[in-house]
């Protein structure tokens, strides 16, 4: 009975407190999988987990991609590009909850063992959790990239590499990536509660976690020690919502000031709506028709370049995205560096596609065409899209088939040698860096098993270029590289490009600050609510 | 009239007449609740639009008018008479969908209670027939079937076959079959203590003969409610796998899947969510009122209104 | 009655219970065996599936089938599967790596909740429905109870939910759209009820709010159960009154409110008991799509997403406990009636 007085006081008193704060709430699309950054991928489960609670060596300018010092306060890099020295930032506080109480500041132990748990398998909390991996530390080939991690000193660690990777920097921004509390981690060990790691996190940033309401609601709030400039707002909820049109809902009835992923056809009425506002930004994407290379008639660029000419990418973009994107001529967004603007996109122009087909010798060609199962966020509705394609392609006198299978097994099949057909499907990107879409998704290396170069296309000379920009750390020379390799790819046409789907970020009017950034990721330290 | 002398024998009715004197019996006993005969009409009438749906509908319905997206109905500004219960996100006709609908929604509920019925029979006679371990065996089997919900076993029945309408059909079929076998079963082993049982069987008929011809008949009553019922929960069932995605695929016209796509123009388009649903429930309400008057109209004495 | 019968009584019962829950054992294993086989032949590799658009070479496919146990015979799985069961491990989720377990006692109270108010709701309002439609017999009070009841069970209530949202909260504005209760409060978990908590948390508005947002899933989750009762209670009360005792009753002269009271009410709750107790298999379905629908953070929408994802350890579990749920909820409608069925009871 005492207990529960207790408990009933804390909570009004903590009511009366919050009275008078600021509480932020955004209407978040997912549960998040767990609280600890490295063993999960979904975007939801990082906005829940290591934007707010957590920082990493180096992050990306809000609202860009661009990297800037986060933990690590500057950094050496030798000349053959193989060893990176970090200096640690100094004071930054740990966070505190009921169970746990920092005796430190953050130093050179917490960012080894942030990487050893992840990397090496004889690290005791390689497996805190048993069936636990570490998906985008393998994903993005840390395993076989770091040599060693080591500490020179309390403030100084480096990084030894196994080749030059100009890339690595925007690596370790992402959240995986995150720095987690050795000491912390120990009081767990001790206490026998490891799980804990995962379910009640502590970490360096800008908001502490409070409680979370499975699938429900999730409650941080302020990090008044935070070692960089401290969150405007006092309370910050997550109110998760999977469905796009309860979001609005939600939105409009004033109960979340900020959700993502709108349904496009909601677009128009949020913009109308005099309490909202809309924030937009091609997001950091690509959808694609990927040809396979290696089957005839595809074999030949030139009636992949008919096939091109023949589909009409505005119907798409206005029927399936419902105008909420912009025709891809590309395989990079234009919000990433090095696009090259100067390249002009395959006309729709369906007389000449089938002068171009009849030319090369393809009379009554069949083929079939790959629609995904599930909705993307580079492709809202890969059957609809397929649809419209099957019509365009009748008019040029290319019948079309429209298979799908099961997500898993899609994406399995896709990669299948031999396969026929071609196949739809696209790519986010994780660090604003052209290699992580053009080497992952064109690169010879990557047309075998286990890659995903869905096109099968293997150019030597397009992949000679991607790993010299792999090496050289000096952006200019990258940037002029990648710009010729997307010349090639437009020659070639591995691909038929769809489109670059548009973020729009709903919003109450009275919410200012907030930076949408180009890699999907929502962030709260900079938001502020007007009364 | 001709002077005939009483016939000492007593008239013996063809089996055709019996059938005959059964089937008005039935029908006056049916007539009798107006709600099945309304029920029956509007059945009637459904199966009609799903026969002739080619020549109703005035549009193709997986046709698309890409300049013509959302519209209205024609009773709402912004809307036209070209298109009397407006179009969907992709230009569809909706009154089009709808009719060709009619067809999926008929299609399924035949599909389902057939495999259901024949199925749940099969095992019901062997069940009641053979008795002893089998029988055992075979139940334990139905009552694991029936207890999980419905939908979910329906549901993770799909997920292992693959997303589509036939896939459905077949999840659904399956989980109503232990209705019949259940129904079948107990009809049985209360028909195997009857004479004329005894009687077949001292006559010399084989077992198949006794099953088919001499019992199955007369178990027919409560199988027919219970297709009747099972009709309008397939209906139902399969729209709700279509809701969650599941079932019939788009572009298909099924009733279910067109909730589905709709789903994010709840706020937008009413029409796109309204008219589907109200299909649904209209369509299932007639099949039960109909099985309503069919069950009273089939065994009198347990009539109820 | 004699402390002998009396005795006799009680081990007929005990007996009953017994063969009752024996009669159980080879179901649940059937339900075990079921629960196992879909989850293995669901199509879709759960390893493809967490590696995404990025793939996954075969090494590391390997590598992580071998992790998650998924390289070993099938028989041996089931086995494992089994021991660890009985065990009370019911395995990891593969999406949070989180035990079964916790996640589905974290979300079960929320889905029992909206049960138990659909079900109250539906039996509040069916029995007494259902009794005078029996009672007024052919007035308009019976034909127009009994085709909304009609209308009531032959509803899509996905459909039927989505209607009530636009209407309720979206037109008119007057109940929340989703969630179990507003953001504005924040409570320990006591019970896992929210209106339970709410309550004992003390704060003003706390309750009010719980109960506004428990108002439309209830009643749309109630809706067939409720249909269903009302019409089966008719019935019911049709038959009793039908029987030669309550005829009987009446010629001698008895009130008709004390016999319908008296007799024929008591006796028509046999079978609408069990009516009630069967709608248990019904509300499950039916949770999984409210549940869907209104958000409402419960094991219906867990299992939905948990097949998409092909999360195997969470499908596998859910079923189980949910079919385990459904047979021990039959089991004690079973012996309910046995109990108050006089005809069972003293057999």
């Amino acid at each position: 009975m005492k207990t529960l007085f207790v408990l009933a006081s804390a909570a009004l008193a903590m009511t009366a407190v919050t009275a008078q704060a600021k509480t932020f709430v955004y209407c978040s699309e997912a549960s998040p999988e767990g609280f600890d950054p490295a063993p999960y991928t979904a975007g939801g489960t990082f906005d829940a987990s290591a934007h707010p609670i957590f920082n990493r060596l180096t992050e990306f300018k809000k609202g860009t991609t661009e990297v800037e010092p986060g933990l690590a306060e500057s950094w050496e890099v030798s000349e053959d590009g193989t060893e990176y020295t970090f200096k640690l930032r100094q004071g930054v506080k740990w966070h505190s909850n009921e169970s746990f109480t920092p005796t430190r500041d953050f130093n050179a132990d917490d960012v080894i063992f942030s990487y050893d748990r992840q990397g090496n398998a004889e690290n005791p909390w390689h497996q805190y959790i048993p069936g636990i991996t570490y998906e985008y530390y393998t994903s993005m080939a840390m395993p076989d990239l770091i040599k060693s991690v080591e500490k020179i000193d309390d403030y100084t660690v480096k990084f030894t590499l196994n080749q030059p990777e100009a890339p690595f920097l925007a690596n370790i921004a992402m959240p995986f990536a995150s720095i987690v509390s050795k000491e912390y981690a120990d009081a767990l060990d001790a206490a026998g509660t490891r799980e804990d790691l995962n379910n009640l996190p502590i970490g360096t940033g800008p908001f502490k976690f409070v409680a979370y309401q499975k699938d429900a609601v999730i409650r941080y709030t302020k990090n008044t020690e935070y070692w960089g400039t401290p969150a405007i707002i006092d309370d910050l909820i997550f109110a998760i919502t999977p469905d796009a049109a309860v979001r609005l809902q939600k939105l409009k009835a004033g109960e979340c000031h900020l959700m993502p992923y709108p349904a496009p056809a909601d677009i128009e009425a949020i913009r109308t709506d005099p309490n909202l506002k809309l924030d937009e930004q091609a997001g950091l994407n690509v959808g694609y028709l990927a040809y396979n290379t290696t089957q005839a008639p595809f074999d030949n660029p030139v009636v992949r370049k008919a096939l091109n000419m023949a589909i009409d990418k505005n119907a798409i973009v206005e029927a399936v995205f419902q105008g909420a994107a912009l025709p891809a001529k590309n395989p990079i967004p234009p919000t990433m560096w090095s696009y090259n603007e100067a390249i002009e996109d395959d006309a729709y122009d369906p007389e000449a596609a089938k002068a171009m087909l009849e030319e090369a010798g393809v009379t009554d060609l069949s083929m079939k065409i790959w629609a995904m199962p599930v909705q993307r966020p580079y492709m809202p509705n890969a059957r609809r899209t397929a649809e419209l394609m099957q019509e365009d392609l009748a008019q040029v006198g290319v019948d079309v088939e429209i298979v799908s299978y099961e997500w898993g097994e899609y994406l399995a099949k896709s990669m299948e040698a031999g396969r026929d057909g071609a196949v739809m499907l696209g790519w986010t990107g994780d660090n604003g860096d052209p290699d992580n879409f053009l080497s992952v998704l064109l690169s010879c290396d990557s047309a075998g098993e286990g890659g995903a170069n869905r096109a099968f296309w293997c150019n030597e000379e397009f992949s000679a270029l991607l790993k010299d920009a792999k090496v050289t750390a000096d952006p200019a020379e990258r940037t002029a590289l990648y710009e010729q390799a997307q010349v090639i790819f437009k020659e070639q046409a591995p691909w038929f490009t769809i489109a670059h789907s548009t973020q729009y970020v709903p919003m109450s009017n009275k919410v200012s600050g907030f930076k949408m950034s180009p890699l999907g990721d929502f962030t709260f330290e900079t938001v502020d609510i007007a009364e | 009239m001709t002077d005939t002398p009483l016939s000492p024998a007593p008239v013996r009715l063809s089996d055709a007449a019996i059938r005959r004197r059964m089937l008005s019996e039935f029908w006056f006993y049916f007539r009798q609740n107006r709600g099945a005969v309304i029920g029956l009409v509007v059945f009637v009438l459904l199966v009609l639009t799903a026969i002739f749906a080619p020549v109703l509908a005035p549009y193709d319905p997986t046709s698309q008018n890409r300049g013509a997206l959302l519209v209205p109905p024609f009773w709402q500004e912004g809307g036209s008479t070209a298109y009397l219960l407006g179009t969907d996100a992709v230009g569809r006709d909706m009154l089009s969908r709808l009719i060709f609908g009619a067809q999926y929604s008929l299609f399924i509920g035949i599909v389902v209670v057939s495999i259901a019925l024949v199925g749940g029979i099969a095992i019901g006679l062997v069940a009641g027939f053979f008795g002893g371990w089998v029988d055992s065996v075979i139940m334990r089997v139905m009552d694991v079937i029936l207890a999980f919900p419905s939908l979910l076993l329906a549901l993770v029945l799909v997920a292992v076959l693959g997303p589509g309408l036939t896939n459905a059909m077949i999840a659904i079929a399956i989980v109503y079959q232990p209705h019949f076998a259940r129904l079948t079963r107990a009809a049985v082993m209360s028909e195997l203590k009857r004479e004329y049982v005894t009687a077949a069987r001292v006559a010399g008929a084989g077992n198949f003969r006794l099953m088919f011809k001499t019992i199955l008949p007369n178990c027919l009553a409560p199988l027919i409610v219970q297709a009747t019922l099972s009709f309008s929960s397939a209906v139902l069932d399969s729209a709700a796998l279509g809701f969650l995605g599941m079932g019939a695929q788009p572009p298909a016209p099924e009733w279910g899947t067109m909730l589905a796509e709709a789903r994010e123009f709840i706020l937008r388009a009413w029409w796109v969510v309204t008219f589907p649903g109200l299909a649904i429930l209209m369509s299932v309400l007639a099949i039960n009122m109909m099985g309503d008057g069919l069950r009273d109209a089939l065994d009198p004495k347990l009539k109820r209104s | 009655m004699s402390p002998a019968r009396f005795c006799k009584g009680q081990g007929r019962m005990l007996r009953l219970i017994l063969s009752k829950l024996l009669y159980l054992v080879p179901t649940f294993l059937g339900i075990t065996i079921i629960a196992f086989s879909f989850v293995r032949i669901l199509p879709g590799d759960p390893v493809l599936l967490m590696a995404g658009e990025r793939g996954v070479t075969p090494e590391r496919h390997a590598e992580l089938s071998a992790q998650l146990g998924y390289d070993k015979s099938v028989v041996l799985q089931y086995f494992d599967f089994l021991w660890r069961l009985l065990q009370g491990d019911l395995g990891h989720s593969l999406v949070t790596k989180k035990p079964v377990m916790d996640e589905f006692l974290a979300l079960f109270p929320a889905t029992v909740e909206l049960g138990l108010c659909a079900i109250l709701l539906a039996t509040l309002i069916g029995v007494p429905v259902g009794v005078l439609a029996a009672i007024k017999r052919g007035s308009w009070f019976d034909q127009v109870s009994m085709t909304t009841a009609l209308v009531g069970f032959s509803m899509p209530i996905f459909w039927w939910g989505l209607l009530l949202i636009i209407f309720f909260s979206g037109i008119l504005g007057w109940t929340p759209v989703s969630g179990r209760i507003s953001l504005m409060y924040y409570f320990p978990d006591v019970t896992g009820f929210m209106l339970i908590d709410s309550l004992l948390s003390g704060q003003s508005g706390a309750f009010t709010s719980a109960v506004r947002h428990l108002i439309l899933p209830s009643v749309v989750l109630a809706t067939i159960p409720l249909a269903v009762i009302a019409r089966q209670t008719r019935s019911a009360m049709l038959e009793v009154m039908g029987e030669d005792y309550v005829r009987t009753a009446r010629a001698k002269g008895m009130p008709t409110r004390r016999v319908i009271g008296v007799h024929a009410l008591r006796n028509a709750m046999i079978p609408v008991i069990t009516t009630i107790g069967l709608q248990i298999g019904v509300l499950m379905a039916g949770a999984i799509l409210t549940e869907t629908i209104f958000s409402w953070p419960g094991i219906g929408k867990w299992m939905i997403d948990s097949i998409a994802r092909r999360d195997y350890p969470v499908v596998q579990s859910g079923l189980l406990l949910i079919a385990a749920l459904v047979m021990i909820v039959n089991l004690l409608v079973d012996l309910t009636y046995g109990l108050i069925n006089p005809r069972i009871r003293n057999k």
